[in-house]
Order: structure tokens, then C-alpha cells, then sequence
């Protein structure tokens, strides 16, 4: 308990530090627009590959969907401050709880699936809901939405916080561990009686919720959202950040996002080149490191290691 | 008589889904992989077709042969290079590999050309003739007696050659078929050959019958040939005909009923349908996972 807590403490006050030197230098005028919106972007892919951390790494439950909860959020949230007139933070909150809807509807019914059958069934349902949206007169169609832009370091820190805060949290608990059970191994989970319908189904309601999230402030950053930003590749993207990382490991995810945001952003004008790069690493990855480059060893297991080098219980798998 | 005419157009379609589902269906029948490359080579098939009936003049035939046999090596060279390795992988990770595979591909042709589409060459004049009222196109009918000669063909190598055999016996237990002196290596690249080879001539089919192609052509084909090949029972190849052909048919409907716009999501919505109500496919049988 007394160790979670002096976790949870360091972690906060590392969060905290973080934000004020980086709002410290927006404010200061260090930091261009170029580069402070770099640093939003990168926290909304942090954010969106934290969520699909928890689906896949950490409940084994591989979706190639996560594109489609953040085109609900994104799309909720611009119905909500363009349409409706709602703030901005509201808008957020109900951006989330839309898309975790939205993964309660997916999730039902395609959780009863495995493996790469899993995985087709989520891209279908992405490519339904991005089909949906192509034709909603409402939302202005393939020709996109204008949106207002809202999106501050403020509102993204306190998401991205909120997001890692939550998923860590959920990790670590009793639920976390029945999903982490679930994903070494679904029939033996079920046999020691952990419900594995509800865990799976309820990550993924999670892990959607927090896409929503990130794509309400994806929509508000960009002034225009249109269904071909939330294609089968924006799915990828993401996919890539948290597989690169390693699957199961929170912090390799981060590490993967922050890098890849980084070579993406200097690569912005020649996409193709960028996707070579990106494709040619998640070959080479899944050939010759299939765990991704931290495989599960989080940033902490490391220090422990680090800090307690002879005998003990090293035990990476 | 317009329905028939639709029925005739929906054939043709679903026989392109066809001969590219039948790749994906032969791949993951024997090494349970989900070939995301697979659209892929049958954009590089369709590419190859143009620059040899565009750029050197060669006709129809000379023209697919050609496409087949270099989609055949392709698929060779991807699986030796990129899928042999993971074969003892878990699952996900092959179907990454697969789809940094697709990936790369695309990008690579972008790269090399650009993202422009490219005219196809007419090869045949389209005449149209009709029959029962229908009009219909000469080229649909050629697309269809491609398709149905090479089916034929296939089904003649699967089921009377030996290499069929050792097919069907490695499918079935590439561990028993291992003991009994199979070449498992080989008979593997032999079904990535035979299957990239149809998806080549159906990029040299789809070429010509939509006179339209680009680098990303491979994506959305390939994973309606996908759900064609679920819808027929994965692993299996008469399945993997008749759910390109049902395909085919029902997109061409919900078109002529004025839902072109729907036609994309048609083909998912099967797709959900048939995973939770009946994943094995219309001609899979149910298996018991064991512990």
C-alpha cells in the first residue's frame, strides 16, 4: 500500500513538473506554435496509444479499430461546441462517454471472437462508423466539419494525465490483473472463475472511452475533421506506437509515441517516405524483437533492476 | 430486364473477389495467416498488366501469363523473406508483419511512380450484345470465362496433382505431413505462388473492366476479398468462389437500389454478421477449440 502510494505520489509530482516547465516555456515564448503543437499532438497519440495499450497489451485483445472511437469522439465533440453550443470541457466528457458506448456496441458482440478474427471484426465495425459519419449530411459528410480551435496544452495535459493515471491505476488492481490473466491465457483465466466476457468487454469500453477523449481534442486542434483522417491507417498508427513500444508495456508505448510523433513530424512532407520508415521498423520489430522494444518491462521494473543489481528475483520473461 | 444485367455486373465483380479470396483462403488454410499483403499483389499484378499491354505492346494473354508469373515470384519472395521466420510467432504478430508488409509495398510504389492513378489500355473494343433484353458487355463475359478457366485450373491442381496433395496434407497437419516426407518449406511457397498468381490475374482482370488504377487499389478489394473468403469459411476454397460471387452480387445490388454510397459498408456489415453468427462460414463446419 505505503509503496503504490509513494508511486503514485512521484508520478504526480514528475506530471506536475512536466507541465509547468513545458507551460513555462509556451508562455515564455520559447516555444513556437510549431513546436507546442507538436507537443499537443504528441500527447494526443500518447493518449490514444495508452488506450489501445490497455486493450492490447494488456487484455490480449488485439483491435485494428481504435481509428473509429476517436472519429466518434472527434465528431460528438464537434457536435457538441459547434452545434450545440456546449464548453469545451463538456464537450470532452461527453466525446468519451459517446465513444464508450460506441465500444460497449463493438465490443459485445465482437469480443466473442479471437485472434485475427477479432481484429477483422473491429476493423469492420471502424469502417462502419467511418461510413456512417462519409454519410451524415448532419456532419457534413466526406467534405468534413469546420471546428473552432480549443485545444490548449491545459485541456491535453490534464487529459493525458487523467488517461495514464486511470490505465495505470486500473492496471494495477484486481481488474487489471484479471485482464492480464486473460490475456496469458483466456480458457485458464475463465477456469479460475474470473468473468472474462465483462473484463474484456469492459477494457475495451475503457480503452475507448480515453480514444474519445483524444479525439475530441484531435478535433479542436486541426480546425477540420473529415472521415478519411479516421481511416484503416490511423488504426495502424496507432497500432504501430503501442507494438513498437512493446505489447503490454505502458511505458515502451509512450517512448514509441513520443519517438515516432517526433520522425513523423519532421518526415510531415514526404508521407511516403515516412510510411516506408514506419512499415520497414514494424517488420524489422516483429521479425527480430516480437516483444517490441521493452517487451512488458515498465520504465519501473528497470530502475528496480538497476538499483538492486545482484541475486534477487530478476525475473524477465 | 435490368436485373439480370445487374446480376450479370455483380457475377463479374464477385468473380474478381473470387480469384483474390482464393489466395487469402489457400494462405491462411496452411499457415493460418492473415495475408494483408494480398491486396497488394494484386496491385502490383494489375500494374504489371498496364505497363505490359501500355508500355511493350503485348496482348491480353501474354499480358496475364506475365502478371501471374511475377505476382507468383512476389509472393514468393514475401513469404520467404517476410512470414518464414514467424511461423512458430504468435498470431499477432505475424498479422502485423503482414501488415507492415501491405504497407511497404504501397508505399514503396508510390515512391517509385507517384500516387497518380493510370488509364488501363483497351485491349478488347466492349461490344455489348443482348440477351433477354440485358445488355451485356463483352467484357464481362471475358472476365468471367477467365475466372471460371482458372478456378478450373485450380481446382484440377489442388485435388489431381501431387503438389495438391501435399497441399491438403499440410493444411490439414503440416506436422504429420512433415513425417511423411513432405517438403513443407515448398509446398508453403507453392501455395503463396499459386495464390499470388490469381491475384494477379485479377489485378490484370480488375484493370480492365474498371479502366482505373492506382497504388492503393489493392486496399479495399483485398479486404472484401477477405470477408469474401470469411463469408465462404476461411481455409476453404470452394467457400472462398461462392462468398466472392454472393459478394459481388449483393454490392451490385445495394448500388442499383440507389445506397452506392453504402456499397463499402455492405460488405462489412456481412462480414460482422457472419463472424458472430456463424464464423466458420456458410461451408466451414464448427470445431471445438480444446484445451
Amino acid at each position: 500500500m505505503m509503496k503504490k502510494s509513494k508511486q503514485f505520489w512521484g508520478f504526480t509530482i514528475l506530471a506536475i513538473a512536466i507541465f509547468v516547465a513545458i507551460q513555462f516555456m509556451i508562455s515564455g515564448g520559447f516555444l513556437n506554435n510549431f513546436y507546442s503543437n507538436t507537443l499537443i499532438f504528441m500527447a494526443i497519440n500518447i493518449m490514444l496509444a495508452v488506450s489501445l495499450h490497455l486493450v492490447i497489451g494488456i487484455t490480449g485483445q488485439f483491435s485494428l479499430g481504435h481509428a473509429g472511437f476517436l472519429a466518434v469522439g472527434a465528431y460528438v465533440s464537434a457536435i457538441m461546441t459547434m452545434k450545440l453550443d456546449l464548453p469545451f470541457f463538456a464537450a470532452i466528457l461527453i466525446a468519451g462517454i459517446a465513444a464508450a458506448l460506441a465500444g460497449l456496441v463493438v465490443g459485445i458482440p465482437s469480443l466473442r471472437l479471437r485472434g485475427d478474427y477479432l481484429a477483422i471484426a473491429t476493423l469492420g465495425f471502424a469502417e462502419i462508423i467511418r461510413i456512417i459519419f462519409m454519410n451524415m449530411d448532419y456532419v457534413g459528410e466526406a467534405a468534413g466539419m469546420q471546428v473552432t480551435h480549443l485545444t490548449t496544452w491545459t485541456y491535453t495535459f490534464i487529459c493525458l494525465f487523467v488517461t495514464i493515471l486511470v490505465i495505470v491505476n486500473f492496471t494495477n488492481s484486481r481488474h487489471g490483473r484479471a485482464c492480464i490473466a486473460i490475456r496469458e491465457n483466456e480458457i485458464a483465466a475463465d477456469a479460475m472463475g474470473i468473468n472474462t466476457t465483462y473484463y474484456k468487454v469492459l477494457a475495451f469500453a475503457i480503452g475507448s472511452f480515453f480514444a474519445g477523449v483524444a479525439g475530441a481534442l484531435y478535433a479542436h486542434n486541426f480546425y477540420i475533421i473529415q472521415p478519411s483522417n479516421f481511416g484503416f491507417l490511423k488504426s495502424i498508427d496507432i497500432l504501430i506506437y503501442v507494438v513498437l513500444g512493446g505489447l503490454g508495456s505502458l511505458s515502451g508505448a509512450i517512448v514509441a509515441t513520443i519517438l515516432l510523433t517526433i520522425v513523423s513530424t519532421f518526415l510531415q512532407d514526404y508521407p511516403e517516405t515516412r510510411m516506408i520508415i514506419y512499415s520497414l521498423v514494424l517488420i524489422i520489430v516483429m521479425l527480430y524483437r516480437p516483444k517490441g522494444l521493452m517487451g512488458k518491462m515498465e520504465f519501473t521494473d528497470y530502475l528496480k533492476m538497476w538499483m538492486r543489481p545482484k541475486g534477487g528475483s530478476q525475473h524477465e520473461q | 430486364m435490368e436485373w439480370l444485367q445487374q446480376l450479370i455486373n455483380g457475377i463479374s465483380l464477385g468473380s474478381i473477389y473470387a480469384l483474390i479470396a482464393l489466395g487469402y483462403t489457400m494462405v491462411y488454410g496452411i499457415i493460418k495467416l492473415i495475408n494483408f499483403a494480398h491486396g497488394e499483389v494484386f496491385m502490383i499484378g494489375a500494374f504489371i498488366g498496364y505497363i505490359s499491354i501500355a508500355g511493350w505492346g503485348l496482348g491480353f494473354f501474354p499480358a496475364l501469363l506475365l502478371s501471374m508469373t511475377v505476382c507468383a515470384v512476389i509472393g514468393v519472395v514475401i513469404e520467404r523473406i517476410a512470414y518464414k521466420r514467424l511461423r512458430n510467432a504468435t498470431r499477432i504478430a505475424a498479422l502485423i508483419t503482414a501488415i507492415g508488409v501491405s504497407l511497404l509495398i504501397q508505399n514503396g510504389v508510390i515512391y517509385l511512380r507517384g500516387a497518380q492513378p493510370a488509364a488501363y489500355p483497351d485491349v478488347f473494343a466492349n461490344k455489348s450484345f443482348n440477351l433477354f433484353g440485358a445488355q451485356i458487355s463483352t467484357q464481362a463475359i471475358l472476365i468471367l470465362s477467365v475466372s471460371v478457366v482458372l478456378m478450373l485450373i485450380l481446382q484440377f491442381v489442388v485435388h489431381k496433382t501431387k503438389i495438391g496433395k501435399a497441399m491438403r496434407a499440410v493444411s490439414y497437419d503440416a506436422e504429420a505431413a512433415k513425417l511423411m516426407g513432405i517438403n513443407v518449406d515448398n509446398t508453403i511457397s507453392a501455395t503463396f505462388a499459386i495464390g499470388s498468381a490469381l491475384a494477379g490475374a485479377a489485378g490484370v482482370i480488375f484493370g480492365i473492366y474498371y479502366t482505373k488504377i492506382d497504388p492503393l487499389m489493392g486496399v479495399i478489394p483485398g479486404l472484401k476479398a477477405f470477408v469474401a473468403a470469411v463469408l465462404g469459411g476461411i481455409g476453404i476454397i470452394p467457400g472462398a468462389v461462392a462468398g466472392g460471387l454472393v459478394l459481388g452480387v449483393v454490392e451490385t445490388v445495394v448500388s442499383a437500389l440507389g445506397f452506392s454510397p453504402w456499397r463499402d459498408a455492405a460488405a462489412f456489415i456481412i462480414l460482422i454478421l457472419i463472424l458472430i453468427f456463424k464464423p466458420s462460414g456458410l461451408f466451414g463446419k464448427n470445431t471445438r477449440e480444446k484445451v
